[in-house]
């Protein structure tokens, strides 16, 4: 069963608390965290993609107009939350992907704290469909 | 003709059927399974290199296990030799003799497919571990192949073999058959793993899901590998059947656009009616030896359906009695869902309702998007479309399959343009 995991990041203290504000080895320990993370799921064969997203000041909602051509809009100041990053990964059961996103939450930040950040936990729909 | 690709497909089944042949030779030879199925694998992928343009080797066989035991005794020198220069260890001959010389053209006193089946279906391994080692030890398939079919990168799956290797290795399962006392119940996870294995395989038809389609056929042709070294085994031979009676369905289970049809609705004319005749005498052989078991009543089932020239033609009552024997030996909720329909059938649509709403208290199905969907079409059937809309987004919600999330949302449209029309 693949799920993907959705790094949700609080838009409140991005500027003031976010990870431009923390210290070299604070930052240096989340990097590692999240590499060792991915190393980990790698060799346990759970790892499927990973990727984090450029920050959300940069973050652009498109639509198409009636002529089809895109029509911009943000960055949006008023967000609670922003997509920090993801994981897909296939694991065994619903447990396993609910311990990893626990795992990815406790992130280390500012001072070594752990993040604690929400983790958005949904299936990948790929399961096979049953004969009806 | 003889073209290019059909060349190279005729060695490609080749080299899966006697992968398995194969392996089990050079395990006996050196015992590390792990370094041996990497062996192995090497000899093959150098096979189909080769091959296609310097010609099958006259024994294809012999030729398979002389380079992977080229490649074990080179690996195993390496390693001596390094040991050597740590401790000065005297040199000994090398213990094992020229394989060239072993008489490997003569055929195999006995088939190994079997003894490396129970081993990579060990109980211990998790399902995903296992069919991905069964499909690659004994079906011959490579780490790319896999990677392909499950939709996961080749390092991943690559890691999750070794992986599986290296707990049986640890673990210490035998490579040899299985002892009395524990075989049907180890002969029960073979089969268990090669039913998933067709189950992932049997979606749609064409586009991106073709390689996924590729496993139900590996599935089918490992099945009947075991079916020749169990020939009066009725779960193996039920096993078979169910899969040649369920994949005989498969060109009018969608339709180009790779929607779902529901077997209602499907037109007869496509089914495979070869593989329809080959399930229906397996079964029909076997239940008639008087064995019974849960593979058999699966596959009397689908024979039923396929017998069948339409849904409204179909035995019913034979189903609903099937269904009976099958939940007897079973603990499995999805088998009296699936009843209920044919209860449903037979004693119209109210009375698979009341079935249903005893079946809710069963927490496995009380989550389950099959019970939603089982109760969307009884109350399609029993004229309340409303309930029936509900309850069929109620399962596009809960489903994690597209095609069939994208069938239940249809069936739902559907009925809300009729009340509109």
């Amino acid at each position: 069963m693949k799920y993907m995991l959705m790094m949700h990041a609080p838009k409140e203290g991005w500027t003031t608390a976010g990870i431009g504000t923390w210290a070299e080895k604070d930052i240096k320990a989340h990097i590692n965290f999240m590499i060792g993370l991915n190393q980990k799921l790698k060799k346990s064969g759970e790892f499927v993609d990973a990727q984090g997203l450029a920050g959300p000041e940069e973050a652009k909602s498109i639509r198409a107009r009636k002529d089809g051509t895109p029509d911009t809009d943000g960055p949006f100041a008023e967000a609670k939350e922003f997509l920090a990053g993801f994981w897909i990964v296939d694991v065994d059961s619903t447990e396993r992907a609910y311990e990893l996103a626990a795992t990815i939450s406790a992130a280390p930040g500012k001072g070594g704290v752990p993040l604690n950040m929400p983790i958005e936990v949904r299936q990948v729909m790929s399961a096979p469909p049953i004969d009806m | 003709m003889t073209t290019a690709s059909s060349v190279q497909a005729g060695i490609e089944h080749l080299l899966r059927d006697l992968a398995p042949q194969v392996l089990g030779v050079v395990m006996r030879r050196f015992g590390d399974f792990p370094a041996s199925e990497d062996a192995v694998q090497e000899a093959l992928l150098a096979a189909a290199l080769q091959w296609p343009g310097e010609g099958v080797p006259e024994s294809p066989r012999a030729w398979l296990i002389h380079v992977a035991s080229r490649r074990m005794t080179d690996q195993l020198r390496g390693e001596i030799a390094r040991r050597e220069r740590e401790a000065f260890v005297v040199r000994q001959e090398w213990p094992f003799h020229d394989p060239s010389s072993d008489g490997f053209d003569a055929p195999p006193e006995h088939d190994d497919t079997l003894a490396l089946l129970f081993m990579c279906c060990h109980p211990a391994l998790t399902s995903s571990s296992a069919i991905a080692l069964t499909l690659r030890a004994v079906g011959g398939l490579t780490t790319t192949e896999i990677a392909h079919a499950f939709m996961v990168p080749e390092a991943t799956l690559a890691q999750r073999i070794s992986r599986a290797k290296q707990s049986i290795k640890s673990s210490g399962v035998p490579f040899r058959m299985p002892e009395e006392v524990e075989r049907s119940e180890r002969l029960a996870s073979v089969l268990h793993v090669l039913y998933l294995i067709f189950n992932e395989g049997y979606t749609t038809s064409g586009g991106p899901d073709l390689h996924r389609a590729e496993l139900s056929n590996e599935a089918i042709r490992l099945t009947r590998a075991v079916r020749v070294l169990l020939p009066r085994d009725g779960e193996v031979a039920g096993l078979l059947a169910l899969m040649l009676l369920t994949d005989a369905r498969r060109p009018a289970r969608a339709n180009a656009d790779g929607e779902l049809i529901p077997l209602a609705k499907q037109d007869r004319s496509l089914w495979n009616r070869e593989a329809i005749a080959e399930g229906i005498a397996l079964v029909t052989a076997a239940l008639s030896n008087g064995s019974i078991g849960a593979y058999q009543l699966q596959a009397a089932i689908a024979a039923v359906h396929d017998e069948a020239a339409s849904a409204e033609e179909t035995d019913w009552p034979q189903i609903v009695a099937l269904y009976d024997v099958l939940g007897r030996i079973t603990d499995n909720p999805m088998v009296a869902l699936n009843q209920a329909i044919a209860v449903a059938m037979v004693h119209g649509a109210e009375a698979g309702l009341a079935r249903l709403d005893a079946l809710a208290a069963d927490e496995r199905l009380a989550a389950h998007h099959r019970l939603d969907a089982v109760r969307a079409h009884l109350l399609e059937m029993s004229g309340d479309r409303s309930g029936a809309i509900a309850r069929y987004l109620a399962a596009a919600a809960k489903t994690a399959s597209i095609p069939e999330k994208n069938y239940l949302s249809t069936q739902a449209a559907r009925l809300r343009a009729d009340d509109d029309a």
